[in-house]
């Protein structure tokens, strides 16, 4: 069991605000951490890894203390003296070693760096220098280097939004895989819905430093509400009107829908904003696309 | 006419002995202010940055007073260590361990602060402290910066002229370095040595030069190149 019980004040762009997080994680879960920009995210992932102090609160993970910032003599763990792999968004791979030197530079330990490599598929690469590799490839490396001092939490910092739907989906399996053979408890700060409904078992939201949601991925994710069959969320681009009719332009994900609306609707809102569209009578029509994806 | 080549020896004696001193002087400096968000760093950057703007004799006259027997300093190293700093060689030394002292620290500054946080994050929880994540990991990625460094150190030091003659006067064998050797020779009006010493300086200055620059080229695209 981890328990997370931690206060720290952020200066942030939006003024001051207090990061407020109490938490407890199942060992070996797969907790995605959801929320908007500036919400306290990525600090709370820093605070766990030690990278960032606190101004009070306890970690506790299994029978041991990682920090405790309100008892006299206080504790708090370097990054060094806690068990974590941390993957960052923009690989943080280490220039000057090849990608088996940077594995090894974490723990010297060839046969489980090969080992490793062999999981995610780059055995073929192990000699090459991080800048002779994909996006894909490079953060491929940076998982297998987390995961070489086999931590007790991994952590990821949005670690696939930085590349392409299709690798994205190829990575993700790979997330998994090696969060299953090695038991870790997997905390991933993610902003993609489908990637967190496919790999987390639990989403906890954060909103300006405060847990507002916290459950099962399927309660968390779903937006459907009361006899709702199913609703999208998508920005109102432009209200326009045709004879009597207002027309709405919705984008929802990549692509773009016209919908009615109704005059006292229209009424009420503006292009801009977040708009929720549901329908109730209909059930939907669900047939194959011919591209798996739409590239923008 | 044969050259007296003993001059341009001191100059790179000089200058070699500074470059390894001030190289070990700044790389906690530098790292220190690479990483601080003390409200000293300007202060200090400031005053590491003043042999740069002040004139060689101002920084030579006080050095020359603190070097001297009559300042503590100087007296000290008299009177306990039997050791006499002004115009000798030791003096020169330390002399212009402070006029170089920002052509190393600043390159080595500018390094340190191109590394990515991250990357020093990423040793730290690979488990590995400081000294380890300074010298694995660093100084191997900022190798053009540690070149320049060095470099510009070395040739800078070479180079020098107010604060030599102020601190290590023009001692034959012992501090008359390269610099000072031609100003002499133009005052006796023994032009033809001057042209040759002069012409040594140039050559030897650019060849310097250029190897950084060849230096950093190749390494920014073995490093930074390739398939993205």
């Amino acid at each position: 069991m981890i328990e997370i019980d931690i206060c720290k004040r952020l200066h942030g762009a939006s003024g001051e605000m207090d990061l407020e997080v109490k938490l407890e994680i199942k060992q070996g879960a797969f907790v995605a951490l959801a929320g908007e920009s500036g919400s306290g995210k990525t600090t709370l992932l820093r605070i766990l890894a030690g990278l960032e102090t606190v101004d009070s609160g306890v970690i506790r993970v299994g029978d041991k203390k990682w920090l405790d910032a309100g008892s006299k003599r206080g504790i708090n763990l370097p990054p060094q003296k806690r068990k974590i792999g941390f993957v960052f968004q923009d690989y943080a791979l280490f220039p000057n070693m090849s990608v088996l030197g940077n594995l090894l530079y974490v723990r010297k330990d060839k046969k489980f760096a090969q080992k490793l490599l062999e999981l995610v598929g780059l055995s073929q690469l192990q000699d090459r220098l991080p800048a002779a590799l994909s996006g894909g490839q490079k953060q491929r490396v940076s998982l297998a280097r987390a995961m070489m001092g086999r931590p007790e939490i991994l952590l990821l910092d949005e670690p696939l939004s930085a590349l392409n739907p299709e690798l994205r989906a190829k990575l993700q399996q790979d997330i998994l895989s090696l969060h299953e053979a090695f038991g870790t408890t997997t905390v991933m700060v993610s902003h993609d819905p489908s990637e967190m409904y496919r790999l987390a078992s639990r989403v906890v939201v954060l909103n300006h430093g405060k847990v507002v949601r916290n459950g099962a991925a399927k309660e968390v994710l779903l937006h459907t509400s009361g006899s709702q069959k199913f609703s999208f969320e998508g920005e109102l681009l432009e209200i326009y009107k045709v004879d009597v009719l207002n027309v709405g332009v919705v984008s929802i994900g990549n692509q773009l829908v016209e919908v009615v609306l109704d005059s006292s609707e229209a009424s009420q809102l503006r292009p801009g904003d977040i708009v929720s569209l549901g329908t109730k009578a209909f059930a939907p029509l669900v047939s194959k696309a011919r591209k798996k994806r739409m590239k923008l | 006419m044969s050259i007296d080549f003993e001059p341009f020896v001191i100059s790179f004696k000089l200058a070699g002995i500074t470059t390894a001193l001030l190289f070990f002087i700044s790389l906690p400096l530098s790292w220190y202010l690479s990483q601080t968000r003390s409200k000293l760093k300007p202060v200090i950057e400031a005053v590491t940055a003043l042999p740069i703007v002040l004139p060689p004799t101002v920084l030579g006259f006080y050095i020359l007073y603190a070097l001297s027997y009559n300042s503590p300093v100087g007296a000290f190293f008299e009177e306990q260590l039997g050791i006499k700093l002004v115009f000798t060689f030791t003096g020169l030394v330390i002399a212009s361990c402070f006029y170089s002292l920002p052509f190393m620290v600043q390159p080595l500054q500018a390094g340190f602060e191109s590394v990515s946080k991250n990357m020093i994050e990423a040793s730290y929880i690979s488990g590995k402290g400081k000294m380890q994540t300074l010298f694995r990991v660093v100084l191997p990625n900022i190798k053009p910066s540690v070149m320049t460094a060095i470099i510009v150190t070395f040739a800078h030091t070479v180079g020098e002229f107010g604060v030599v003659l102020m601190v290590g006067g023009s001692m034959p064998g012992e501090t008359k370095v390269a610099s000072v050797a031609i100003y002499e020779f133009v005052e006796i009006m023994d032009y033809k040595a001057a042209h040759i010493y002069s012409a040594i300086m140039v050559v030897i200055s650019f060849l310097v030069l250029l190897s950084v620059y060849i230096f950093n080229y190749k390494h920014k695209n073995r490093v930074f190149g390739g398939a993205k």
